[in-house]
């Protein structure tokens, strides 16, 4: 008997019960695509983390003030615009941009918005901070040197504002200061809690002059050279700043430095953890798959040891009678794990709980191999079990 | 020439004290064209003799030879042919692969017996009329009579064209019109020269028969 005949036999006996076919198809549909799905879940969410980060922009760090209860050093522990210049003497450091921070009303004609974050900076922060003007410009230099009342709109802002109007030239009040509207920033995207987008930049001295007062700025964003740099500058900016406050005991430094590579590196350890997580969750859904396609191979098998009976008493040889099943279990196992692979790449490109998945080519190679493994073994063991019985004992089979 | 040789025979279940003898010493032979049957109550071992014919099962011990060959001596593939070839069996409770045509089921011992697509279903639609089922033959068994699942199963025992046919109480589900029907084909084969074997608890189903044989208790007498 050729082998031609033997598949015609083979697709003869996948076809003959269509429920029990499909069945089996679904389970391991199901079972394939299921870990494919889950892993490009967790490898998305991991890439959509490391994306936003990266945004951020990785070779900043930031300068906080505050003075913690024990720094008594006796000298002034305020970040001034001093301590900010004095930070431009360090050679790894690119750019220092000084930020006034407060929250604010922002108003036109009538539409009120309020911002948490009116920055008062330098031109050289948005740059640092990963902030694209989108349309008109940010100010300039000379903007700051005469506190001209010039503001750059966050995204999230400008529609706020300005729904159906064009933002730029309008002129908006900031807790009563009028300011006129050069820039909008390009939208960052949402990141957790805080939303980037909602914020309003202006020159320093303006924000100063109108809003703040004189005091002590908040915190400094520093540019490094490059991302390689951060470290290097990080402990240049940490010499200045314990010289320029007379920090003698560094525990209780009266000043925080935030280091964005090393945030994004935490984050990025944290993904990474909830891939692996994700991937052993994924395993024990294989396991659990596996399992099922077992269950279900060796169901639809022993159930047709009678059928196997009345085949050995037909003369079937007995190795015509494994290569039929051998077949049958490949072309259920194939059919079912590639349509598993289609559902679970069909399904990637919607977005599940607001994660946009991203298969991993491996996992659709571990989760079909060893999907079309299980269903081979469990198809053609209990077929070579009831084949090997003599055809009565097969066939008085219950 | 002897088709069937059977010599001392015995075949048990179980061990220890708890062995059952189904055959207990069981001698007897059958001639090429011989048209026998074999009679006795319920677990008389008669169902288990046939079977051992059949080479579906094998004896505890004894030899039994088929057209003069020891069958205990034929390897697993060569057990194979001598079923696909030399014997056709009736079963009882007919034994047709469910969801599949009568005549794919008829098909299916030449398929196994490796002829060509087209010749095979000429020869089955042959053995199908000549069981009266031609106009039957893309139903499936469920679509069937009892009567005419079993006309099925002796077109199926049929179409290699097997010297002997083995037929297990093949009436023994049917109304009185489908087993005259049944009897009346085993009686035209017989007349071609078959060799027939079948077992029935009915006296008029072995008046068919030139011999009969009566089996008690795993023993003839």
């Amino acid at each position: 008997m050729s082998l031609w005949e033997v598949f015609k036999f083979a697709l003869r006996g996948v076809g003959a019960n269509k429920l029990r076919s499909g069945l089996t198809m679904l389970g391991i549909l199901i079972g394939v695509g299921a870990v494919i799905l889950l892993v490009a879940v967790g490898n998305g969410s991991a890439k959509a983390v490391e994306k936003s980060l990266q945004a951020l922009g990785t070779n900043t760090l930031t300068v906080q003030g505050g003075r913690t209860a024990n720094a008594r050093t006796g000298y002034s522990t305020d970040l001034t615009l001093d301590v900010a210049e004095a930070l431009k003497a360090a050679p790894d450091v690119k750019s220092v941009s000084p930020v006034v921070q407060s929250s604010q009303t922002l108003t036109y004609e009538g539409t009120e918005h309020s911002v948490q974050q009116v920055i008062g900076t330098y031109p050289s922060y948005f740059e640092a901070s990963n902030s694209v003007v989108e349309t008109g410009s940010a100010f300039a230099p000379e903007d700051v040197d005469q506190a001209s009342r010039v503001i750059v709109l966050g995204s999230t802002t400008a529609t706020e504002l300005f729904p159906e109007t064009d933002p730029i030239g309008k002129q908006v009040g900031v807790g009563g200061q009028i300011f006129t509207v050069v820039g909008v920033l390009k939208a960052k995207g949402s990141i957790g809690l805080a939303n980037p987008d909602d914020v309003a930049i202006a020159p320093l001295s303006a924000v100063q002059r109108a809003l703040t007062g004189y005091g002590p700025i908040n915190s400094i964003l520093i540019e490094a050279i490059s991302a390689d740099a951060v470290n290097v500058a990080q402990a240049e900016v940490t010499a200045i700043l314990n010289e320029r406050m007379h920090v003698t005991n560094t525990a209780s430094a009266p000043y925080t430095i935030r280091n964005a590579s090393q945030l994004l590196e935490t984050r990025t350890a944290t993904a990474e953890t909830f891939t692996v997580l994700l991937g052993a969750v994924a395993a024990i859904s294989l396991l659990v798959g596996g399992i099922g396609i077992t269950n279900i191979m060796m169901v639809t098998v022993t159930e047709r040891t009678r059928e196997i009976g009345i085949r050995k008493a037909l003369g079937a040889p007995r190795r015509v009678i494994l290569t039929q099943f051998l077949i049958e279990a490949t072309l259920l196992s194939l059919i079912g794990g590639g349509l598993g692979v289609a559902a679970a790449l069909l399904g990637a490109n919607f977005k599940i709980v607001g994660i946009q998945p991203v298969v991993v080519p491996s996992s659709i190679a571990l989760a079909l191999g060893v999907s079309v493994a299980i269903g081979l073994f469990f198809g053609s063991y209990p077929a070579s079990r009831a084949a090997a019985l003599r055809p009565i004992d097969a066939l008085r089979y219950e | 020439m002897k088709v069937i040789e059977v010599n001392d025979i015995t075949k048990t279940y179980g061990e220890g004290e708890a062995t059952v003898y189904a055959l207990a010493g069981v001698t007897t032979s059958v001639a090429q064209g011989e048209y026998v049957a074999i009679m006795g109550s319920s677990g008389s071992g008669k169902s288990t003799l046939m079977h051992i014919i059949g080479c579906l099962d094998v004896p505890t011990s004894g030899t039994y030879r088929l057209d003069g060959v020891d069958v205990s001596e034929l390897n697993e593939t060569q057990l194979a042919l001598v079923r696909n070839r030399r014997i056709g069996f009736v079963f009882q409770s007919f034994n047709l692969i469910p969801r599949t045509s009568a005549l794919a089921n008829v098909e299916l011992p030449l398929a196994y017996a490796g002829v060509k697509p087209k010749q095979r279903k000429e020869r089955a639609m042959a053995a199908l009329d000549l069981v009266g089922l031609g106009d039957r033959a893309e139903h499936d068994p469920n679509q069937l009579s009892g009567g005419q699942q079993q006309r099925v199963a002796i077109a199926r025992a049929l179409v290699t064209e097997p010297a002997l046919l083995l037929a297990d109480e093949p009436t023994g589900n049917l109304d009185s019109r489908s087993t005259s029907e049944i009897l009346s084909i085993l009686d035209n084969l017989n007349a071609d020269g078959r060799t027939i074997v079948l077992i029935t608890h009915e006296n008029d189903v072995a008046a068919h028969a030139h011999r009969v044989i009566h089996l008690l208790d795993g023993r003839i007498v």
